[in-house]
């Protein structure tokens, strides 16, 4: 018997730590990578609020989630291939014009 | 008891991981902190009794999307991140303000969420009942994601593509 609670707080945390990376990271990757632990954490919270109201939807919601997040990777590394084509940079702060 | 063990070890470790993605600075380090991530929530949601969307968590997650991020890690030599004065003055207002943010979160969670506790398994997410959702109340919303998966392949192909390989070549006669 697991509290509620202690879902939505790991949940919670993992979700503050996708939110420090976007904000502390520079690497356009790492960035990436910080957006799909952020999606995670809502998946933990998903599937916890299923278990806890009987509601298999949750679950069918979460696998929503993956598929737009297998998309969403699968656009944004090719953007992030293009955008080091032309800059030969992976540095957000160096990424700082629209135009070339 | 033993539902309470699995959660908190596979917790920590998940926390741990999650933390040890802020902190390396190379971002192959970062990938492979993300793969701990998900191999845990896995756990996580196996202990939650939802089969399936452990099994896609491992598959898709850990396997399909975590293998398109190191091959372009891999693909663009990415190095260790450089620093800079915008990332140092994010690193001292992002950190306090997500620290303080987390506690207040976590602090509401605990003390408001009331007694309610999850048992082990209280709802068997299996395949098949996941199946008969899907394909009876969200089949339109399914189809629709399948829509936006074809969108996304073809999206990506051009973006990745180098331009000239998209140009139309001459026939050679």
């Amino acid at each position: 018997m697991v509290p509620l609670s202690y879902y939505l707080v790991l949940s919670g945390f993992l979700f503050a730590c996708g939110v420090t990376g976007f904000l502390i990271k520079r690497n356009i990757i790492t960035i990436f990578m910080s957006i799909e632990l952020m999606l995670n954490g809502v998946n933990l919270s998903f599937v916890a609020f299923a278990a806890q109201w009987h509601a298999l939807s949750g679950q069918v919601f979460v696998f929503f989630v993956m598929v737009v997040a297998a998309a969403e990777a699968a656009v944004g590394l090719a953007i992030i291939i293009a955008v080091y084509r032309t800059r030969e940079t992976l540095n957000v702060d160096r990424v700082n014009l629209l135009k070339l | 008891m033993l539902h309470l063990i699995l959660f908190s070890v596979f917790g920590l470790i998940c926390a741990a991981a999650a933390v040890n993605l802020l902190v390396q600075s190379h971002p192959i380090n970062s990938a492979l902190s993300l793969v701990v991530v998900m191999g845990s929530l896995a756990v996580e949601y196996l202990l939650l009794g939802a089969e399936f969307v452990a099994a896609v968590q491992v598959i898709v997650y850990a396997g399909a999307i975590m293998v398109l991020f190191v091959f372009v890690i891999m693909l663009l030599n990415a190095g260790k991140e450089e620093r800079t004065k915008g990332s140092r003055v994010s690193l001292f207002i992002g950190i306090p303000g997500v620290t303080i943010g987390s506690v207040l979160m976590a602090w509401v969670l605990i003390t408001h969420s009331g007694t309610r506790s999850v048992e082990a398994g209280a709802l068997p997410g299996d395949p098949r009942q996941i199946a008969q959702l899907l394909f009876h109340q969200f089949l339109l919303p399914f189809e629709v994601t399948s829509i936006l998966v074809l969108i996304a392949i073809m999206g990506a192909v051009v973006l990745a593509a180098r331009p000239e390989a998209l140009q139309p070549t001459e026939e050679k006669n």
